[in-house]
């Protein structure tokens, strides 16, 4: 058992780094999330491994700590239905009022291992024809390099490519090596991988017609989740669209985004053109 | 209640199978072979059916082309459960007319994320 003092300890080093809260009683959850890091570091125990990093101070291992503690779960077309609102919806009004001149960029923040990038990828991809030389810019962020590098290899195990992925989109937009697969290069290519810590500034990132950031402000408290959210908005164009998690809400914590009725986890910017909105039929 | 037919020559896997399917409320039917299945279907179309590859007097190939030439039998959507999973033995299985393709091993989750991909389930 980790004792509590280094429980709360992580917890607070953790908060500082990342905005995640650990709640204190989630102690099964440390241990099982730790123990990978303790043995890659070569620490005999967890304890070790967070006692050294109490002693040294040390803003690496802490980092490490932190990345470990992250919920990385995501998988292919998570939900269905943001990235059928992407498509159907978002993406013809989009193409038409940037026309075949202008340049479309997407952001997922918090991307994990690149699952939801990727989709978008095969969605603009199998899109193409309709989209009249729409030039598209897919980045894609998490603070965690680990599994950064990860995203950006696009190899992913049978298990991961059977989660939310037709076989339809399997056999198109993936080569098979062994019992691994990789995403062709065609689409690898059209995202580009960065890290960012969503608490840091990322205004170096530019503007963006549709943000995903999807399940990832309820880790967050309140008062990180206002912040992230005021900082999205300044990234978000005038009729730029954010994307939450279906769990999520941006009621009590922006004044800057307000819900487009009838499609749950999708925003528009409070003073954005009123077109933007209309556009969107009552469902 | 939807139904879905199970067939798998290993007793063990369409037990398992038939627990995950059972869960997400269909109706289950197993059979032992592609010749069973087809007679399964004659008696009563499923709604679903979760294929072996490789079983003994008629393999789940020849169970699908079979079951397309049948009356109503472009119905059911035919998910290929099996351990060939290459790319050529996935191609030739779209080809014959399944619907969707499983890797073994496989779990509950994925199950049910190709009944949803393929409308048998409605997403949660």
């Amino acid at each position: 058992m980790i004792k509590q003092d280094d429980i709360t300890f992580v917890a607070r080093e953790s908060l500082k780094r990342s905005g995640l809260v650990l709640s204190v009683d989630k102690g099964y959850l440390l241990e099982s999330r730790l123990a990978p890091l303790a043995r890659d570091e070569g620490y005999p125990s967890i304890e070790a491994l967070i006692s050294s990093a109490r002693r040294d101070n040390s803003d690496r291992l802490l980092w490490a700590i932190t990345e470990a503690l992250a919920t990385h779960e995501t998988f292919f077309f998570r939900d269905n239905t943001p990235f059928d609102l992407f498509k159907n919806e978002i993406l013809p009004v989009l193409s038409r009022s940037r026309g075949s001149v202008g340049k479309l960029r997407v952001w997922c923040g918090a991307c994990s291992s690149g699952q939801e990038p990727y989709s978008l990828a095969m969605i603009l991809e199998e899109e193409r024809a309709r989209l009249n030389g729409l030039q598209v810019e897919i980045v894609a962020t998490d603070m965690a390099p680990r599994i950064l590098e990860k995203a950006k290899s696009g190899v992913y195990s049978q298990f991961e490519v059977q989660r939310g992925l037709p076989i339809q989109r399997l056999i198109s937009h993936f080569e098979q090596n062994g019992d691994q697969w990789r995403i062709k290069p065609n689409i690898r290519q059209m995202v580009t991988f960065k890290r960012q810590n969503l608490l840091e500034n990322f205004g170096a990132l530019g503007q963006f017609d549709v943000i995903f950031c999807r399940n990832v402000l309820i880790y967050f408290d309140t008062e990180a989740k206002k912040q992230v959210l005021t900082n999205l908005a300044r990234q978000t164009a005038n009729d730029g669209y954010l994307i939450m998690g279906a769990a999520e809400t941006v009621v009590g914590l922006s004044k800057q985004y307000a819900p487009v009725e009838g499609r749950r986890g999708l925003y528009l910017r409070n003073d954005g053109p009123p077109s933007a909105r209309k556009k969107f039929a009552a469902a | 209640m939807k139904t879905c037919l199970v067939v798998d020559d290993s007793r063990v896997i369409r037990k398992v199978a038939r627990k995950i399917i059972e869960e997400l409320e269909f109706e289950c039917v197993e059979a032992a072979d592609g010749s069973e299945a087809l007679t399964a279907c004659r008696t009563k179309m499923p709604d679903a059916v979760l294929l072996d590859w490789n079983m003994p007097i008629m393999n789940g190939l020849d169970f699908v082309k079979a079951l397309r030439q049948e009356e109503a039998g472009d119905k059911p959507v035919v998910v290929f459960c099996t351990t060939e999973n290459d790319m050529a033995h996935i191609t030739e299985a779209l080809r014959a007319g399944a619907d969707e393709y499983v890797m073994k091993p496989f779990d509950g989750e994925i199950i049910a994320s190709k009944f949803v991909q393929t409308g048998l389930l409605r997403a949660s």
